[in-house]
């Protein structure tokens, strides 16, 4: 176990360096000058030099990826040419409200979906179980996007029952974790109900049958808590698609986390916000799947790690 | 010797050219009424708030509203007044400026500012280590490449007559250093809170400002709130302002139909242009103003066909710019010369080039092309730009003209417009060039004038005329204030030569439009003051207060 940790961790680390490497040669590569977005127009050719000399930026690109890497493992995420503040500061003044955000739609797709399909595998083949069925496609399918500005129209400025975007108190995170949750909903739907088929066929759920229990008592206290073991396995997983997901859901809720942040900096080609945004979202991934794998075993005993 | 004295004295009292009157003279709008408070909204968060580095045009105005520079404008308006100096006296060659300080004039911090606070904040924006985009403004400060160079620390050209006055000496006459003086970069910081909080003085400004900052919590909102220490007495009349960052436009629109938003500070969104135009309800809180952009097509004259001036001339006659005004919702105005009719020097009178494609393809074929050529027109690739492109490629195929776009990213468009050959046709949109400050000489040097010209620079059609050049500098070193309709009828004369000589298409210049709440007041000029984006927050005032 712990030598499967040690291992992974090992390999999450590469990871991260490659995703560096490909971030800062990408970012390398992109035809924007910081030199001359921190200089303006009115400056002069000796104005310029002299600010990318300060900078560093006139040497060759692995002593600047060298720099940049070894300030990183001293936590320095460097420096936005545009907003002129620490990247770290500025990540981990947003880190709050995503993390809170991403909870938020970690309980609605796991309320949404999984109920959803607990009911269409009940009702399997019924008019309910396709429509259910039908929804969870649509709502895995359905661009996020488009979800948002749909619920903020309905529910914020037409019925009023939410803010329109915002961030403080419980009533402005339903909106934005509906949104981000509902995409989840409908994954979780459908493997909730072919998980939860699977168990149904089980023979000890033909014994308690047998025995003559109550169908509810059958249905929540044996066959549920087995059916969710592999879902749950998938939160981690989760927060890789979510880390995608909030850059667009901040954006519509105008909720101020690091998805945000990230759209703000590509939109002004603020390079090193972007690379911060990415390492931190890899970290994230990496770290979720890892969680992910980590837990598994206790949850389901028929899992082994090697 | 003794007579040469006398009349020298004589001579510079005569000339001494007085600054006018302190800025209490000036009318205040009478239905206003202190107090209330309004929220403002932006999708980006606010870079910086630091004078000497803030450079977008969202910051722009709220670092005017924090910090004072020795000039300002009268609100609304592009007429320069003195605004942290009481007065000022140029000398008779204009090359020195005596700014005599208003006294009494506190910073946030309680402590009185004076003119070693002056010095210290043009010492700051021109040294390299600020890394200030508007170092190049003060090029024309004695000392000013001593201290870019790194040989010096401090500008010799300006010196600390005594606490309430300083003195600078110019190593050219310049006739908009009274401008250069207004800009956000030349706003007074005091020396202690920017050596107290250094790199991250733009997150804790402090200035002398009719606001200051109460709270700003990244990513989610700024408070601005009433300095009530402020040396012009009775202003701001609103007690807050709220600007709540990372909002969508769209949505910033739902907000202030519902109340919540007093200006949607990123303007309406193009989606919905239409839509609250075509509402009489909407339409009515919408202030339209001009702006002192141009939007142009340069034609490069290092490139043939471009070096036959005939060839530039049909250029101008065959775009048709009330269409390409319509491609973007009428948020423009169809132009016909380099500067935007907001500037002074405008010319009222010239007419251009007419729309005539006719004439235009007659005079193709005088200058040797009746059958057209082929060439390149290059745009940035962000909408509304590759449709403005494809307008001008029909209106060009139609005098026989095939012009293929290339839609590049802005930082490829920009060095391409930069290298000598590079480019033969640029659109300017999306890096069209947005004044500075309100003088015509603004939109001469870097993209018209010889000095433009050079590898890297902004002037793309490497459009370089010695005689004129010499005009511009003669305008410029007229630096007497009542001299200056004299010297914007010299401006105008030079665009009206570039004109004739016709390196740029001028296409349109790019209209404002601010939506504001009901209860929001004030004149409209605050709405859309030209130096102040989106509005002039120190005069606009809220009637629902008690």
């Amino acid at each position: 176990m712990i030598a499967y940790i040690i291992r992974r961790l090992i390999q999450s680390a590469l990871i991260l360096l490659g995703v560096s490497i490909i971030t800062f040669a990408l970012l390398y590569l992109l035809p924007a000058d910081p030199v001359r977005q921190i200089a303006g127009r009115s400056a002069t050719p000796q104005t310029v030099e002299n600010i990318r000399q300060q900078l560093g930026l006139d040497q060759p690109f692995f002593i600047q990826y060298w720099r940049y890497l070894t300030n990183l493992l001293s936590g320095d995420f460097g420096r936005s040419y545009i907003q002129r503040s620490e990247v770290s500061e500025l990540i981990v003044a947003r880190l709050p409200a995503s993390l809170l955000l991403m909870v938020g739609a970690i309980i609605c797709e796991l309320a949404i979906g999984l109920s959803m399909g607990l009911v269409a595998a009940v009702k399997r083949g019924s008019v309910t179980d396709q429509t259910l069925m039908v929804t969870s496609f649509v709502g895995v399918s359905a661009p996020q996007f488009v979800v948002g500005l749909l619920l903020l129209y309905v529910f914020a400025v037409q019925l009023g029952w939410f803010p329109i975007g915002g961030y403080g108190t419980w009533r402005h995170l339903v909106l934005p974790s509906l949104t981000l949750g509902i995409l989840g909903a409908g994954w979780y739907a459908r493997m909730m109900r072919s998980s939860m088929i699977d168990v149904l066929r089980q023979d000890y759920i033909r014994t308690a049958r047998a025995k003559g229990l109550q169908r509810g008592t059958i249905l929540l206290r044996h066959a549920f808590p087995n059916a969710i073991l592999p879902v749950v396995a998938m939160i981690g997983i989760d927060i890789g698609i979510f880390m995608g997901g909030i850059v667009v859901v901040e954006s519509v809720f105008g909720w101020p986390g690091i998805g945000q942040l990230a759209w703000q900096a590509i939109q002004r080609v603020d390079i090193p916000i972007i690379m911060g945004v990415t390492l931190v979202s890899a970290c994230a991934i990496v770290l979720g799947n890892l969680l992910a794998d980590i837990v598994a075993p206790f949850i389901d005993p028929r899992i082994k790690l090697r | 010797m003794k007579r040469y004295l006398t009349t020298t004295v004589a001579a510079t009292a005569l000339a001494l050219m007085l600054g006018f009157a302190p800025a209490s003279a000036e009318e205040r709008d009478p239905n206003a009424k202190p107090g209330g408070d309004i929220v403002i909204t932006y999708k980006d968060d606010v870079s910086t708030l630091d004078p000497a580095i803030g450079y977008d045009w969202q910051n722009w105005s709220m670092i005017k509203s924090l910090f004072d520079g020795l000039m300002d404008y009268e609100p609304g308006t592009t007429t320069l007044r003195p605004e942290l100096a009481e007065s000022y006296e140029i000398s008779p060659d204009g090359t020195v400026f005596t700014f005599k300080l208003r006294p009494g004039v506190k910073f946030h911090n309680g402590r009185e500012m004076t003119a070693e606070d002056v010095k210290y904040t043009l010492d700051r924006v021109v040294d390299p280590k600020t890394q200030s985009p508007g170092a190049g403004f003060f090029a024309s400060i004695k000392g000013f490449d001593e201290v870019t160079g790194g040989s010096a620390t401090s500008l010799s050209g300006v010196t600390v007559v005594d606490p309430s006055t300083i003195k600078i000496e110019l190593s050219r006459p310049d006739a908009t250093f009274l401008h250069v003086m207004a800009l956000n970069f030349a706003h007074v910081v005091p020396k202690e809170e920017v050596e107290k909080y250094g790199a991250d003085f733009g997150k804790n400004p402090v200035g002398t400002g009719a606001y200051k900052l109460a709270e700003w919590t990244l990513g989610q909102r700024l408070v601005f709130e009433k300095n009530a220490d402020y040396w012009n007495k009775g202003l701001p009349y609103l007690d807050k302002i709220t600007f709540e960052v990372g909002q969508e436009p769209v949505v910033a629109l739902l907000r202030l139909q519902k109340g919540e938003v007093d200006v949607p500070g990123d303007g309406i969104p193009p989606a919905k242009f239409q839509e609250v135009m075509a509402d009489p309800a909407q339409k009515e809180r919408v202030v339209e103003g001009g702006q002192l952009h141009t939007g142009y097509i340069t034609m490069n004259t290092n490139v043939a066909p471009f070096d036959n001036v005939k060839v530039r001339q049909a250029m101008n006659m065959a775009i048709n710019k009330d269409r390409v005004v319509q491609l973007i919702n009428n948020r423009a105005v169809p132009a016909n010369q380099p500067l935007p009719p907001s500037m002074p020097g405008y010319s009222k009178d010239y007419k251009g080039y007419a729309y005539d494609p006719a004439a235009a393809k007659a005079l193709l074929a005088e200058a040797g092309f009746p059958e057209g050529f082929e060439t390149e027109l290059f745009a940035m690739n962000t909408d509304p730009n590759p449709r403005i492109a494809q307008a001008i490629q029909q209106d060009l195929a139609a005098i026989g003209v095939k012009a293929n776009i290339q839609s590049l990213a802005q930082a490829n468009v920009i060095a391409a417009g930069g290298e000598k050959e590079g480019a033969p046709m640029i659109w300017s949109g999306g890096m069209g060039w947005i004044a500075d400050f309100p003088d015509p000489s603004n939109f001469y040097g870097p993209i018209l004038g010889c000095g433009g010209a050079v590898p890297g620079g902004w002037n793309w059609s490497w459009y370089c005329n010695e005689d004129l050049d010499k005009k511009a500098a003669e305008a410029d070193s007229i630096v007497d204030p009542a001299k200056a309709e004299e010297r914007y009828k010299m401006w105008s004369g030079i665009y009206e030569k570039i004109m004739e000589d016709a390196p740029w298409v001028p296409v349109f210049n790019e209209q404002r439009f601010t939506m504001r709440s009901p209860r929001m007041a004030g004149a409209d000029k605050l709405y859309v003051d030209p130096v102040h984006i989106p509005i002039n927050y120190d005069y606009v005032y809220v009637t629902d207060v008690q």
